[in-house]
């Protein structure tokens, strides 16, 4: 018999405490070399998103007199490419590719490979021991030859490689996910929760989501430079982006032969490869120490 | 130990098997037809059916699967469409030259690393730990085929210090640990350290400061134990770990070296593949993916069994 | 000496089928056997298995408080996740008032509305995501409660446990203490209204002055909503102190069953006894000389042949080691399982058996007997 309830009794309001979300961001934006990190990815972003409207000159435009200018060369603030197409062009526009090839096979392993991972660590048993082998076997292959294999054999172009670097991440978030899930599945307030005789996907969504989604954003994060030189890398091989579209890696690739003329423009578009990849590292080491702290 | 043995080459044989089930099935994920990607364009009307013949693709796709594993077990790998030699040829001729990079590299990246993450490990949260970390992640974040290049502009073109590309000044493909062998080596192997390195360093260093933090050391310096003592002890925790991830290590570099080896024109089975790619040439992407692979797994499985051996707190199950 | 007796309100909840003499949940040959790796190559053979709970069957009874005793490794949580469900039981039933758990009568989801359990670790029983107010409301929203009524809810509920909602409801479960913890636990046990509250070591982990003041609470909610507990503990005083019926529970069997007065004053399994001549006292002059239970607890992998604890035993005899002693009752709802209480067992009653020495009661010091061991407290 359950005692009679009372009419609501709050005669204050709520004190509400601050969600370990926004918790996280506090941290996260205390920290100095994070916050420049996210502060040099926010301009490359914005560069590369802006690219059209900003460029000084058409990246496209071709000219056998204008061939390999060095940097600081009037109308060609860092100088022209092998086919004299204008550098400072070519890298803002060639920007917008490489920041979306490695950020979007990221994005779709997150999804993909943490919703296998997710369900394979809550369902456990027979149906986990399936799922994680399978994943295994993905697993078993270095990430580099693996998208080489699968761009390899698909043929180069974009989509070709999105789905390559794609397979190579599912995997790793995969396994991050299955395990960080089935621990969350042992815990009591887990149990708490089947107590209350709450269905599966219920549970899945109330309780499993919000404590099992962190590690695997995280873990994610630390991948977005591997996958930006993963995917250049795909492209100075020949695979991925195809010719004449600005792309960083590309770029690398087609200016080999400029090494013992022009250098430092050969070096260009690696250098800011290096620059996202280190930014993007920083930003997930910080966002991980922001999370480790139980505040 | 016998049962852990065989539990674990038992659960690597599965896998083995999906490796080459996926790398068999990566000339039919290429678009169009199958025998369009194993065979020259203008390839007589004779040679498409030796090839069906030897493919089987009038077959049904496990028959297939099961007939091409068959022949690989057995060392025939096909043939390579662009030059006609057997693949099994060239691609072993060629991961003799990749290891011994690889190897290289492993070794000058695992000393390396090791140093750095030692260091920031002992010293933590001082500069030197700030620089060896700052270091460490210059290692995993610099993109290394752009790092070869950026090395041979220096130490190559404008120094003129070391060759650019190639393993040997003839040119045979003969090698031989001498100083004109030797000066090929160098720039590929440092470049190719660097992941490594990264790598190593980062894992040292989290090892280092969790073992200094554990009571047991402040047991052994109470009791008197000079810091060589400690440090004797430190590194016998760490050595487990921290070997593992360099046999890991290598087995990455063996299978990931084919952008260093493109950009050096190093004759290894990376340079085979840039090759394969460029010419459309599957059967020889598919053997040497194969190889790589299947050689990977191995090491993993070797790496495993003995960190058992070497560390008695992994639960033998 | 217990504090709660059978609350009417108990007996007058409208969800009431048996009426007062139905047991409330009655377990029939519960069964639970964790299978373990075979040892080497074998790949044939039977397995290995933990014996976590063998052919246990009980009653709980309406309104009453039964408490449950045993060490560590004796099967207790997991028959108490075994009776909500949590696991499922190799063999065995719950008939819950009348009705079978689990039958078209008693689907499991109904089940779980009457039936519900407060953790030991106060901490992992909350997620710690989630705000205090929405972990109790959660409850009633899966089964179709709304989200305003639920929260209405839980807060009345935190205000019963003694935590202002205004200052509690809004907080996360790292800023609390671990007894204000256990008071949401059991805010979010009561949620979905149960009738039966099964208390896994509730208050075990918390600092005694914190435990008093949870068990007072426990006490006043059992009046106040008319519930059952099953009261899960290995503090035997606490035990004494709470339950009606005590049940003892050793290496996965029921080995004692009866009246808290009876059990421990005069109990009549030697494992009982020994447990409670393993109570420390208060008193100086009652010193415990020699332990009361000699070698390790036996493995659960491997349980002695015939009566498990006849290893233990200071009363033995062989005939304990080749036959299990059935469950029996020498007095009405005082049961045992042991040999020397199965008339045609063939265990020889020695005289020293039957005479089960008075546990060393809880009485406080007449001052008259200090002097004897302080001389210099004669001005006491």
């Amino acid at each position: 018999m359950s005692a009679v309830l009372n009419p609501p009794i709050l005669t204050k309001p709520v004190q509400r405490s601050r969600s370990h979300g926004a918790n996280v961001l506090r941290r996260l934006v205390r920290n100095p070399v994070a916050m420049t990190a996210a502060a040099v990815i926010a301009l490359l972003v914005l560069v590369a998103i802006l690219a059209p409207w900003i460029m000084p000159a058409d990246p496209f435009a071709t000219s056998m007199f204008k061939r390999l200018r060095p940097i600081g060369t009037p109308g060609f603030p860092l100088g022209t490419d092998e086919l004299g197409r204008d550098m400072l062009s070519r890298l803002m526009l060639g920007g917008r590719l490489s920041l979306f090839m490695g950020i979007a096979p990221v994005l779709m392993a997150f999804v993909i490979g943490g919703g296998i991972g997710i369900l394979a660590g809550y369902a456990g048993g027979r149906v986990n021991t399936v799922v994680m082998r399978c994943i295994d076997v993905l697993y078993a292959f270095p990430s580099v030859l693996l998208a080489i294999a699968l761009s390899g054999a698909l043929g180069a172009g974009i989509t070709n490689a999105l789905i390559s670097l794609t397979v190579v991440f599912v995997p790793q978030i995969a396994r991050i996910a299955e395990s960080v899930t089935t621990q969350v599945r042992r815990s009591d307030y887990v149990d708490a929760a089947r107590a209350s005789g709450a269905p599966a996907f219920t549970i899945v969504r109330r309780h499993v989501l919000g404590n099992v989604v962190g590690p695997i954003f995280v873990y994610s994060t630390s991948l977005i430079s591997v996958s930006m030189i993963l995917a250049s890398g795909l492209s100075f091989l020949g695979l991925g982006v195809k010719p004449p579209q600005p792309e960083w890696g590309l770029m690398l690739n087609t200016l080999r032969t400029a090494i013992y003329s022009q250098p430092w423009i050969a070096a260009l578009p690696g250098a800011l490869i290096f620059v996202t990849s280190v930014s993007f590292n920083m930003l997930a080491d910080g966002l991980r120490s922001a999370m480790e702290v139980k505040s | 130990m016998l049962a852990y043995l065989l539990r674990r080459v038992g659960y690597a044989l599965p896998i083995m098997l999906g490796v080459s089930f996926l790398c068999f099935m990566l000339v039919h994920i290429a678009p169009g037809d199958p025998l369009v990607a194993i065979l020259p364009a203008d390839a007589s009307a004779d040679l498409q059916q030796q090839m069906m013949k030897l493919y089987g693709f009038d077959r049904s796709l496990p028959e297939q699967f099961i007939h091409w594993l068959w022949r690989a077990l057995h060392g025939d790998l096909g043939t390579s469409i662009a030059t006609s030699r057997p693949v099994a040829q060239e691609v072993f001729k060629a991961v003799g030259n990749t290891f011994m990079l690889a190897a290289m590299a492993t070794l000058i990246g695992f000393f390396l690393g090791s140093l750095f993450g030692f260091v920031a490990g002992y010293f933590r949260n001082s500069w030197a730990d700030r620089t060896a970390s700052f270091i460490s992640v210059i290692g995993v974040s610099v993109p290394h085929y752009w790092l070869g290049m950026v090395l041979v502009i220096v130490f190559s073109s404008q120094l003129m210090w070391l060759p650019a590309t190639g393993a040997g000044p003839d040119g045979s493909g003969a090698w031989k640990w001498d100083l004109a062998h030797i000066q090929y080596m160098v720039l590929p192997a440092i470049t190719m350290s660097f992941i490594p390195m990264g790598i190593v360093a980062r894992t040292v260093r989290a090892l280092v400061a969790d073992i200094l933090s554990q009571e047991f050391v402040i047991g052994l310096r109470a009791r008197g134990l000079g810091e060589l003592g400690v440090f004797k002890h430190v590194v016998k925790n760490c050595a487990p770990t921290a070997l593992a991830v360099m046999g890991l290590q290598l087995g990455y570099l063996l299978g990931g070296s084919i952008l260093i080896e493109t950009v050096f024109a190093w004759p290894g089975t990376g340079f085979l593949l840039n090759q394969a790619i460029f010419q459309r040439d599957l059967p020889l992407l598919q053997g040497t993916i194969l190889v790589l692979a299947l050689f990977f797994v191995a090491l993993n499985l070797v790496v495993d069994v003995l960190q058992t051996v070497f560390d008695p707190r992994i639960e033998r199950a | 000496m217990s504090i709660s007796n059978i609350t009417p309100a108990a007996l007058a909840d409208p969800r009431d089928l048996g009426g007062p003499r139905q047991p409330l949940l009655r377990v029939q040959h519960l069964q639970k056997h964790f299978p373990l790796k075979r040892k080497g190559l074998a790949l044939r053979g039977p397995r290995p298995a933990v014996r976590a709970v063998d052919d246990v069957s009980f009653d709980i009874r309406k309104g009453e408080t039964l408490g449950v005793v045993g060490e560590s490794g004796c099967g207790k949580s997991t028959t108490a996740r075994l009776l909500m469900q949590l696991i499922q039981q190799d063999r065995g039933e719950l008939v819950f008032d009348g009705q079978t758990v689990g039958s078209r009568a008693l689907p499991l989801r109904e089940f779980r509305r009457q039936t519900q359990m407060v953790f030991q670790d106060s901490y992992s029983s909350l997620n710690p995501r989630m705000t205090i107010e929405d972990s109790v409301a959660f409850g009633p929203t899966v089964h179709g409660v709304s989200a305003r009524v639920a929260l209405n809810r839980a807060h009345d509920l935190l205000a019963r446990v003694g935590l202002d909602p205004a200052r509690f409801a809004g907080r996360y479960p790292h800023e609390l203490s671990g007894g204000q913890r256990q008071r949401v636990n059991i805010a979010r046990a009561l949620a979905l209204e149960p009738r039966l509250v099964i208390l896994d070591e509730a208050v075990s982990a918390l600092d005694k002055s914190v435990e008093a003041q949870v068990l007072n609470l426990l006490e006043d909610l059992k009046r106040d909503f008319g519930l059952t507990y099953l009261f899960i503990s290995h503090d035997l005083h606490v035990v004494r102190y709470v339950s009606d019926r005590v049940l003892v529970m050793y290496l996965g069997q029921v080995v004692e069953v009866g009246p808290a007065e009876q059990v421990f004053d005069a109990p009549r399994h030697p494992y009982t006894r020994a447990l409670l001549q393993s109570m420390p006292s208060t008193d100086p002059l009652q010193r415990t000389t020699e332990a009361p239970l000699s070698g390790d607890p036996p493995n659960p992998i491997d349980p002695p042949a015939g009566c498990r604890f006849h290893t233990r035993c200071a009363f033995a005899q062989p005939v304990c080691g080749r036959q299990m002693p059935a469950f029996v009752e020498p007095a009405p709802g005082h049961g045992v399982a042991c040999l020397r209480w199965q008339p045609e067992s063939g265990y020889e009653p020695t005289p020293d058996f039957p005479a089960m020495p008075a546990p060393t009661p809880a009485v406080p010091l007449a001052l008259g007997t200090l002097p004897d061991i302080f001389p210099e407290a004669h001005h006491g």
